[in-house]
């Protein structure tokens, strides 16, 4: 008999499968992984030393950029570390807008990840009907901020702006007629948050639709059943956060043990998995779809009942209005000293944490008094999870690897930096 | 302080005692300080002690302190700090160590304290050659193949040493001195203007 070797197979960078930019040098046994070697770094920019040379209001739109599927949740976590050093207060109707785009957020990053992972395990559909309804998500975002995807809406001191009292409708074209214009235009008649509430009305039964394609679908079952197995105490040990660890059984939830802004006025449950494998990963992430839509109804009641400021009148560190810069001596030089300058933090350091739709996003800011961070270090939790892929592949098939990427949630923005 | 922040630092000053070479509390975190030569042992207690059990490593990251404060910090340049949570007790503590030499700094590995440090320390050594002691693999992660340098010490510049094209004559990839130059719109300014509240 011919003596068989392992052989090393490059996986990547430009696979479909590999969700960006992802190298893996994989050693096989057949079609047996016995060893997985992620090359990370392939979209590396530097973001934090780029930070240390920016003022701190220059680097919002950065935080954008990294976990580029969830988006405000980054800069919310950046927003709070200078609030933190600062002690600045923010506007309680500037705090539940902020938990509601986060949980719209949650749902934009969720719906891709069930579209990508649907595509890698062959449920082409899910790709399909999740893209339908973050179509909606994102003209939420490009209502309130004017953009789709790298929004910079969230300010130390509270949200660039209030919601608008009207939502953007879709103008007539020649490629659509004036009866499928006014049927896209039917739920945007009315205000911002009348689009979000139609939206929340819609979205558990999509959820359904969804559920119906996948749960108890036999294929599905046989790719993500027992497949990436994590025991609690080694996801521990492997700094799993939010989704990945949830799955394996550890109730935690940053939202609910150390919650900030207005989590612990809301109620909502924590979904919790059993087995740790990715079809309880799977599970945990679907009944978070529901959850948020719940948070996300509240919001809006509590917004619709309470108008009020939303970003903090301290003209240090917010801008004045546009008519007091124009017309105010004294709100000109704000506005001039803090666009050129930038406003300084306080000697100091903090880290503050947000449950980011894939787990605990943090940053760390030292400051030495300057107008710019001295140093800055994001905590992505994508980082520790693809750190754990050789663990978790090991002993599996070469196509189980797929749904191991897809599991951990990989979006490179945020593990490269 | 509040209550909580008061009993984990009375926690931690019982279990670490000569371990602890500072303990600072700010904006309601603790931070506390130890010896490159506890390091491993203080980790360890921090992560098996009853009363602090910090079963997870979030963050382990590099510092470079040579341009803290225009320069005029006293003291080894890098350090390396750790941020730990204790899922079961739910609280977090900061862990700050400076590696005693500048010109070449080593810290031991955390490795088999806490697994997930192996690539935050990858990271750390790629980012500010900061060297770690029996880490089995301590390959660069972020930057290039054959990356020259560290680029987040302070005196690495912000727009790096060399650029890459593709050279149509050699048909290749070739790499050249950078052609731009630093640009910085806004200079660093430290003002004691202290805090807005």
């Amino acid at each position: 008999m011919a003596e068989i070797h392992n052989y090393t197979m490059n996986f990547g960078p430009q696979h479909p499968a590999a969700h960006g930019v992802l190298r893996l040098v994989l050693e096989l046994d057949g079609e047996v992984i016995q060893r997985a070697d992620p090359h990370i770094g392939l979209l590396h920019r530097g973001t934090e030393k780029l930070a240390e040379n920016r003022t701190y209001l220059q680097s919002i739109p950065y935080m954008d950029r990294l976990d580029y599927v969830s988006m405000m949740s980054n800069e919310h976590a950046y927003v709070m570390t200078i609030e933190k050093m600062l002690g600045l207060e923010v506007p309680i109707r500037a705090q539940y807008i902020r938990v509601m785009f986060d949980e719209i957020t949650r749902i934009l990053n969720h719906l891709l990840w069930i579209g990508a992972h649907g595509i890698d395990l062959g449920a082409m559909t899910m790709f399909i009907y999740a893209f339908r309804e973050r179509e909606d998500l994102f003209d939420i975002y490009e209502a309130v901020s004017g953009a789709r995807m790298h929004a910079a809406y969230y300010r130390p001191g509270g949200v660039y702006r209030d919601l608008p009292d009207k939502m953007p409708q879709h103008e007539t074209t020649k490629f659509r007629s004036k009866a499928q214009i006014n049927k896209l235009n039917e739920n945007r008649q009315g205000s911002l948050l009348d689009f979000i509430e139609d939206f929340t009305n819609r979205f558990p039964r999509h959820v359904d639709e969804y559920e119906t394609l996948l749960t108890d679908n036999r294929i599905w079952k046989q790719r993500t059943v027992g497949i990436g197995v994590v025991s609690p105490e080694r996801a521990l040990a492997l700094g799993f956060t939010g989704p990945m660890l949830r799955g394996s059984g550890v109730e935690w939830d940053l939202r609910r043990k150390q919650p900030y802004e207005v989590y612990d006025k809301l109620d909502f449950d924590i979904p919790v998995g059993v087995n740790g494998d990715s079809y309880d990963r799977y599970l945990v992430r679907m009944e978070e779809f529901r959850q948020s839509n719940r948070i996300i109804k509240q919001c809006v009641d509590w917004l619709r009942k309470n108008p009020g400021p939303v970003i903090t009148s301290d003209n240090k560190i917010a801008p004045p209005n546009r008519e007091g810069m124009k017309t105010n001596m004294e709100d000109m030089i704000h506005h001039f000293k803090l666009f050129t300058e930038g406003f300084h933090v306080p000697v100091g350091e903090a880290y503050a944490a947000v449950e980011h739709p894939k787990g605990e996003f943090g940053i760390y800011m030292i400051s030495d008094g300057a107008n710019k961070p001295y140093r800055l270090k994001i905590r992505a939790p994508g980082f520790a999870h693809i750190s754990a892929m050789d663990e978790m592949v090991r002993g599996h098939m070469l196509a189980d690897l797929v749904a191991v990427i897809g599991t951990q949630d990989i979006v490179f923005g945020e593990i490269d930096r | 302080m509040t209550p909580r922040i008061e009993a984990l630092s009375a926690q931690l000053k019982l279990a670490l005692n000569a371990g602890l070479v500072k303990l600072t509390e700010d904006l309601n975190e603790l931070t506390i300080e130890c010896k490159a030569e506890d390091f491993i042992e203080v980790c360890i207690k921090l992560r098996d002690h009853g009363e602090l059990k910090f079963e997870q490593l979030i963050d382990l990251c590099g510092v470079d302190y040579s341009e803290y404060n225009d320069g005029l910090w006293e003291g080894p340049r890098y350090a390396v700090v750790l941020h730990l949570l204790s899922v079961s007790l739910n609280q977090r503590v900061r862990l700050r160590v400076f590696a005693t030499d500048d010109h070449f700094p080593v810290l031991p590995t955390l490795i088999d304290v806490w697994p997930v440090a192996n690539w935050f320390e990858r990271e750390a050594f790629d980012l500010f050659g900061i060297m770690f002691e029996n880490h089995p693999d301590l390959r660069r992660i972020l930057t290039d193949y054959g990356f020259v340098g560290h680029p987040f010490r302070k005196d690495f510049p912000m727009i790096g040493n060399v650029e890459m094209r593709y050279d149509p004559e050699q048909r290749r990839v070739v790499y050249q001195p950078v052609s731009i130059e630093l640009r910085n719109n806004v200079p660093r300014v430290i003002r004691d203007e202290g805090r807005h509240s």
